[in-house]
């Protein structure tokens, strides 16, 4: 079976792509992806906010207490010029770049119109094949309506696709009134591609402490359905590559999404929980399902279950709701 | 050749000389000449190259001994060697300064002269300590200003390589070494010009070297060693003429003329004066005010101090010379003179024995002056030239100070003034956090290198670390600026802080016609009626020009929090009209580029915009015709407090202490303790408020309280009667101390610094509001006087009974009274709880040496020092002798005590019947071992001196002279704890051989490490406690070594009680590790882990810091008690978990290790692996240490086995 795929203008081996995350902040680790079949990666997230944040962090601590006593003019060497902007990462791309043959695509999360702009500009300089952008804003202030968060989105969108020539892909949340408006608005707005969908961490509390502790837990194979449903539904009504994020650990997941209309599966918490080679056991695996059942190839197969090529389409709306409802009797 | 212009301080200017024209450097930091150091090391790490295309090593040494003996090893071995250094620096290396001016080898030690600590230490300026290294046979070339430190680090360089004599150059520590002036930089070329290669080729040909063997440093005997000293002779007699020849060589390139002996004045003076130093540029600023006078005054300015050319001497005096004043910074008590009086007086009188002197036989007279940067002013000079008027003038006099017991000191008139009119004359007035004097440096740069006019900075600060107030004295105009000496007529004073305009007159300063701009958050129709009586009556009368911004305000909006630096830079600029508005800000935004640059662009753009909002936030306010304000007197300290307090610490608390009198000064240099309690300094905005509600009553919070600001009582009922109405308690939740008490947590809030650490501990939330704990922020001000009613309360509550705590528990540990109290350390400081738990476990019975650094300053530099005494008048008596000698000096004390011990029981002995025996077996018999002992004791001597009084009026002779004998040693029957404590510079470093003996001495000393793994007190330089991977002065680009293990290695002598505590990490293990090592009867060595601002975190969270080192596994918590050997019992015991997270993620909340991922991303990936494998194998061996069976305990396994 014939497994390569395009994604966003980019021609790849297979649909697998580890997804944005730790795993790619050693280029060793990019290595090993390749060497286990990636077909691209999307490096960690270049956050703006933390780049601000240790900038302060590094003026502040090295500067607060100087001048203050007679016996000190400050308190740490001048250690010459510091590497505070995004300058680590745009390094790490071009390291990347070199290190593998695989496309690289850089994500991204801003915080000011300028910052998404300026860094999608240099990440784009540094040699990253395609940017996907992860916006990731809670919705928490009550004066704010949703049609202007949308906005704000768009803006991003619109601000960073007319500044790069690299593909944009646009990593969402499934938390939108109208997603399929609004996954239609990013791609009019200029995006390539719609990751989804972008889990956000949910916090948890402490009860001995008494305190809102950060709990990261790996996404599970019931995520997928989401993705299934959504990518199902836009497939055929946006003209936009989609890829799915969240919840793929086997090549049952593959071949859900990719039958729903999925360019590409992007992975993170199978290979944290089963390591890199995990890639290549599931292509093994997926290979063989295809084979066994007499596909020629992934394209084939793509989308043949999405919204517009199911007998019944309303599975995938509210009628699919009921079902499950009904089903538990 | 123009040449560029720059404005740099002293050390600047040294350092950079002196760094061009060598290839070694060994240097150990000391004040104020550590910068020289830094610099080098600075330019060394960027690969800056001398003048032969080479980059200079620079190598931190463990004390200014080892740096000295570096230095004669790499000269010896043919390097061009340099050093830097200051006060006890220098003394440490006048051993090897003998030995390398006896091999007449060429070498430069710049030196910022620093008075020599003699009834205290003193940081500031004089020539005590260069004048000490007199007779070493270095030559000696003196520096006034910082242009000439750059000249004459060149000049003295130059003339070494062809003396061949060894030369300490020598400028004014702080006033020369910390003034920023606009100079001209010598080019490399000039540098290059001025150096003979040649001379520097015979320097490394008298290396040793195995291909041309040679031995140096031999050992003579009488038959020859008096010949050989003679041999250099000739070497000394031409070094003057040498010098000369460099001078002139030095003005023919440069075109700055220098000569050995430089005469100021009218060309027929009668009256001179001779000085050298910073003080002889306001001497020749008078000279030249008073000849414009026509009056017969001169001055010589001497450069060449050593070797003393009388002939170059006699020639620069004019002939008409009728009167010689020779102005001393130095003080040599029990000679005839100060030194340079005595050449001056010898120097005439061997030319008039010779009978060609030029001039008849001056009245000679000497005077000193300025010592520890004491200001010298042109009133003083003028008063000194008036003096000299007289038939008889007075010598061996003193000016500047009030000296109303010898008599020594001259008058004069303080009004004299000669600032010129055209010269700008500012004041600033800030605190240490909020960078005013970082942005007037700058603003000096911008003025300096943006303009043609001469300027000059000069940086006051107090001595405390919390809170400390800093004073920017600015100078420019079109005129040489040669006021060595702070601004008293301002015509521009700005005030950073509004709380200032309370504590300081600032006003009295300003000349009519002056500027003053306020920062305050009041509106401009409301600030006139917020100003103090005073500051209104002075801007009516000197008609005044009042400006007025919100900082705060713009600095919030900006992003600056409270860096209001760069905001009152731009009000001073849009004031002072030194620039058109446009070119001001321009140059300001280049400024701001330029220093800010590499810490990113979104601190560039936060200044920008702090720029930007600040014009439009600045107001010139109208100033009304009259005073809306009452007068209010208030008094410094309060009326209760002891008299010397009121008198004398309350003027220097108020910085009028130049106006007390000799008389008023302690003679040996003893003062009260306890005095801080009256220095109520009001500095915190927020302070803890305490809520009873929510309270578990953990004491927590009272024993990280860096201050002693917050304490814990329990009492009972009865005691409320008299209690302020707002005065909060609860009920006593433990029965400990009996039935139904009450509990009550104080906060001095006058005394806080606000570092919430005490908030950050709490443990206990409030149930509907989690956000709330037991103690919670607010603003002080409001609380201010309620609080303070609450606090005087508080303290009138009695004590609990000491005998009855349960001091291992820190709860209970806590309501002992601490004898440590509101000290100037840091706001948050991590090194004054551990102090602080020592005076609350021990304090009435302790002894502390006190090595000299941070724990020195904070705990002993006037004007009030915070060790107290309870209200029995008992408590820690303290003292610091030097940084090198501390484990040495409190052996001292134990030895003196354990001597009087010895002679008071033998005493005892030998008067029982008279005393009676049962008495003297209570008291030769007690252990001593717990409160109760030592209170029985107590008891026990009371009665002892009780009894010795009675007999007294019967006994004579021998027997009375015993009585009395055993009378002044009874209190030392009573146990008496010896702490050494001091800084790891001291531990690790400098003092380390020291402690090493002191440890294996075997003797009852508690040594207590306040390791914050660098030198804090200098400014963060690398000691061997820093860490791997950590950054550090002289380690900036990490360090590359792992910390040197200090409780490993006095465990290995296994006599030697060990703890390595945190408290942020384990309080308890900490409080018991207190306990044992004051109870073990041989030496302790606490090892505290100190966090410090030199670390880059928040100082108010840094007590998790504390607990990821230890969670980490880096930092170890383990007690090794040598007494469990004796119950076979492994003495070593582990007391954290360990390796719980990753090293990095402990090193990661430190600017000090992070930043390292920002400069050098490759190498703090590298050492952080190093650093990790550090922990890990620390780790395992500290575990199998754990698990080890004492010899003792196997045999008696074996015994058992052979029973079986």
């Amino acid at each position: 079976m014939k497994l390569e795929t395009k994604y966003l203008g980019l021609k790849l081996k297979n649909p697998i792509v580890p997804s944005a995350g730790p795993l790619s902040k050693e280029i060793d680790d990019i290595k090993k992806m390749e060497d286990c079949e990636a077909a691209a990666v999307v490096l960690y997230s270049l956050f703006e906010e933390q780049i601000e944040h240790e900038s302060f962090e590094l003026y502040h601590h090295t500067t607060v207490h100087a001048n203050s006593h007679a016996e000190a003019t400050n308190y740490f060497p001048d250690a010459g010029n510091y590497t505070t902007g995004p300058d680590e990462y745009l390094e790490h791309i071009k390291k990347a770049k070199d290190a593998v043959e695989i496309p690289i695509i850089a994500s991204l999360n801003g915080k000011l119109l300028g910052g998404w702009t300026e860094y999608a500009k240099k990440i784009e300089q540094a040699g990253a094949d395609a940017l996907e952008l992860n916006i990731y804003k809670i919705a928490a202030d009550v004066n704010k309506s949703g049609s202007d968060i949308e906005k704000t989105y768009i803006e991003i969108v619109k601000a960073v696709t007319s500044t790069v020539k690299i593909p944009v892909a646009v990593k969402l949340s499934p938390y939108f009134s109208s997603m399929s408006w609004m996954a239609n608005q990013i791609v009019e707005a200029g995006a390539k591609g719609l990751v989804l969908f972008n889990r956000f961490y949910q916090p948890d509390i402490d009860l001995e402490k008494l305190e809102v502790v950060p709990n990261v837990v790996l996404s599970t194979p019931e995520m997928i359905r989401l993705r299934v449903r959504w990518i199902a539904i836009l497939r055929d009504n946006i003209k936009a590559d989609l890829a799915a994020t969240g919840g793929v650990y086997t090549e049952k997941d593959i071949l859900k999404l990719i039958m729903s209309g999925a360019q590409v599966t992007q992975m993170l918490s199978a290979l944290l929980k089963f390591g890199i080679e995990h890639i290549k056991e599931v292509l093994t695996k997926l290979i063989y399902w295809g084979e066994e059942h007499e596909y020629e190839s992934l394209d084939q197969m793509r989308g043949s279950i999405c919204y517009k090529n199911v007998t019944d389409p309303s599975q995938f709306e509210r009628a699919n709701y009921m079902n499950v409802l009904n089903s538990y009797k | 050749m123009e040449r560029k212009k720059v404005t740099i301080d002293g050390n600047e200017a040294a350092a950079y000389t002196a760094y061009h024209i060598n290839e070694v450097i060994a240097i150990y930091p000391i004040t104020p000449s550590s910068n020289m150091g830094e610099w080098t090391d600075a330019w060394s790490a960027n690969g800056m190259k001398n003048i032969w295309n080479d980059v200079p090593s620079v190598t931190e040494m463990q004390s200014e001994g080892g740096a000295s003996g570096a230095v004669h090893g790499a000269l010896q071995n043919g390097a061009l060697t340099t050093t830097f250094t200051s006060s006890q620096g220098l003394l440490l290396m006048i051993p090897n300064m003998f030995k390398i001016a006896g091999e007449l080898t060429s070498t430069v030690f710049n030196i910022a002269a620093r008075s020599i600590a003699a009834q205290a230490l003193s940081i500031f300026g004089d020539h005590s300590d260069v004048m000490a290294a007199r007779s070493t046979g270095f030559a000696m070339l003196s520096s006034n200003s910082v242009q000439e430190i750059m000249d004459m680090a060149l000049i003295a360089q130059a003339s070494t390589l062809e003396s061949r004599i060894p030369f300490i150059h020598f400028f004014d520590g702080f006033r020369s070494s910390h003034e920023v002036k606009k100079i001209e930089q010598l080019s490399l070329d000039d540098m290059r010009e001025m150096i003979d290669d040649e001379l520097v080729l015979a320097h490394r040909g008298r290396a040793m070297s195995p291909d041309n063997p040679f031995i140096r440093g031999t050992a003579q005997n009488p038959d020859v060693f008096f010949q050989a000293r003679e041999t250099v002779n000739p070497f000394y007699i031409k070094c003057p003429e040498i010098v000369q020849k460099q001078m002139d060589k030095f003005a023919k390139i440069v075109g700055r003329k220098y000569h050995l002996f430089d005469y100021v004045g009218a060309p027929d003076a009668e009256r001179i004066t001779i000085i050298m130093g910073s003080g002889a540029e306001a001497v020749e600023e008078t000279v030249e005010y008073l000849t414009s006078q026509q009056e017969k005054v001169g001055m010589l300015k001497v450069r060449l101090y050593r070797p003393f050319s009388i002939e170059h001497f006699i020639n620069a005096l004019p002939k008409t010379v009728k009167t010689i004043t020779v102005l001393d910074r130095t003080k040599e008590p029990g000679a005839n003179g100060e030194p340079m009086y005595l050449d001056v007086v010898n120097a005439i009188t061997e030319r008039f024995m010779e009978g060609n002197l030029p001039f008849e036989f001056p009245k000679i007279i000497g005077g000193r002056y300025g010592l520890s940067s004491k200001e010298f002013t042109p009133a003083m000079i003028k008063g000194i030239y008036d003096e000299m008027k007289k038939e008889k003038p007075k010598n061996h006099f003193t000016i500047g100070i009030m000296d109303d017991v010898t008599n020594t000191s001259l008058d004069y008139n303080p009004e004299f003034s000669i600032e010129p009119e055209e010269t700008f004359r500012g004041k600033f007035y800030g605190l240490g956090a909020d960078g005013t004097v970082g942005a007037n440096k700058n603003s000096i740069k911008i003025i300096g290198e943006g303009t043609d006019y001469f300027a000059q900075g000069y940086f006051v600060y107090d001595s405390k670390k919390s809170g400390s107030t800093t004073i920017s004295h600015l100078r420019f105009g079109p005129k040489e600026i040669k006021s060595t000496y702070l601004i008293d007529r301002a015509n521009f004073i700005a005030c950073h802080q509004t709380v200032f305009i309370e504590k300081f007159d600032m006003l009295e300063d300003a000349i009519e016609g002056a500027t003053f701009l306020l920062n305050t958050q009041v509106p401009k129709e409301k600030v006139w009626d917020s100003l103090p009586h005073k500051v209104q009556s002075d801007l009516i009368k000197k008609k005044m020009n009042l400006y007025i911004i919100d900082a705060y305000k713009v600095a919030q909006a900006t992003g600056m929090g409270a860096r209001i630096n760069t905001i009152m830079q731009t009000c001073f600029f849009a004031i002072s009209n030194i620039f058109k508005k446009e070119k001001a800000i321009e140059l300001i935004k280049s400024s701001i580029k330029k220093t800010y640059g590499s810490k990113g662009d979104k601190i560039v753009e936060m200044n920008f915009a702090a720029v930007d909002q600040t014009i439009e936030n600045l107001f010139k306010v109208d100033i009304p015709e009259k005073v809306t304000n009452k007068a209010v007197d208030t008094n410094t300290v309060s009326e209760n407090a002891p008299e010397f307090v009121r008198k004398v610490t309350a003027r220097m608390i108020e910085g009028k202490g130049d106006s007390l009198k000799v008389s008023q000064m302690p003679n040996d240099g003893t003062y009260m303790t306890g005095t801080t309690k009256w220095e109520k300094r009001n500095i915190a905005l927020e302070v803890p408020v305490w809520d009873p509600d929510v309270c578990i009553q953990c004491n927590k919070c009272v024993i990280v309280c860096p201050h002693a600001t917050i304490r814990a009582k329990v009492y009972t009922e009865d005691q409320l009667k008299d209690a302020p109405k707002d005065f909060k308690y609860m009920k006593f939740k433990a029965k400990d101390y009996g039935e139904d008490l009450l509990y009550s947590l104080q906060v001095a809030v006058e005394d806080c610094t606000g570092c919430k650490i005490c908030v950050d501990v709490c443990p206990a939330k409030n149930k509907s509001e989690t956000r709330l704990k037991a103690i919670n922020m607010h603003e002080q001000l409001p609380l201010r006087e309620t609080e303070r009613k609450n606090w005087d309360f508080f303290l009138s509550i009695p004590e609990l009974d000491r005998t009855k705590v349960n001091m291992t528990k820190v709860k209970d540990s806590q309501f002992l009274e601490p004898l440590f109290e509101f000290s100037g350390a840091c706001s948050g400081c991590g090194e004054t709880p551990y102090v602080k738990l020592v005076s609350q476990m021990f304090g009435d019975r302790t002894l502390v040496a006190n090595a000299t650094g941070c724990s020195s300053i904070y705990g002993g530099n006037l004007p009030t020092t915070p060790w107290s005494a309870n209200k029995d008048g008992r408590g820690p008596s303290w003292n610091n002798s030097l940084f090198e000698d501390n484990a040495e000096f409190g052996l001292g004390f134990r030895l003196a005590i354990d001597k009087h011990i010895e002679h008071a029981e033998t005493l005892l002995k030998t008067y029982s019947n008279e005393l009676g025996s049962e008495l003297i077996e209570n008291i030769l018999n007690n252990k001593q071992k717990n409160e109760a002992d030592i209170y029985e004791q107590r008891g026990y001597v009371d009665i002892l001196n009780k009894k010795l009084k009675d007999l007294l009026g019967s006994a004579s002779g021998q027997k009375n002279k015993d009585i009395n004998q055993l009378i002044s040693l009874s209190n030392y029957l009573v146990k008496k704890s010896v702490w050494i404590m001091g800084g790891d510079g001291w531990a690790y470093d400098i003092g380390y051989g020291g402690l090493d003996h002191v440890l294996a001495s075997g003797k009852n000393v508690n040594v207590l490490v306040l390791d914050t793994e660098v030198y804090s007190n200098t400014g963060g330089q690398m000691s061997k406690a820093t860490p791997r991977a950590a950054v550090a002065k002289f380690a900036a680009a990490g360090k590359p070594g792992a910390k040197k293990d200090l409780g490993m290695m006095a465990m290995s002598y296994g006599n030697v009680y060990v703890a390595k505590v945190a408290l942020g990490a384990n309080d308890t293990q900490t409080v018991r590790a207190f306990i044992e090592a004051e109870a073990y009867d041989g030496p302790s060595l606490i090892i505290a882990y100190s966090h410090c601002i030199a670390h880059g975190i928040n100082m108010g969270l840094a007590m998790h810091n504390q607990k990821a080192a230890v969670d980490s596994g880096y930092w170890q918590l383990y007690r090794y008690n040598p007494e469990l050997v004796k119950e076979n019992k492994n003495p070593f015991k582990l007391e954290s978990k360990g390796l719980k997270i990753p090293f990095k993620d402990f090193a990661y909340m430190e600017t000090r290790y992070k930043m390292l991922t920002k400069s050098h991303p490759e190498r703090a990936k590298q050492l952080m692996i190093e650093a990790q494998n550090d922990v890990n194998e620390k780790w395992n061996m500290y575990q199998q240490m754990n698990s080890f069976k004492p010899l003792t305990e196997e045999k008696s396994e074996e015994k058992e086995e052979v029973k079986k």
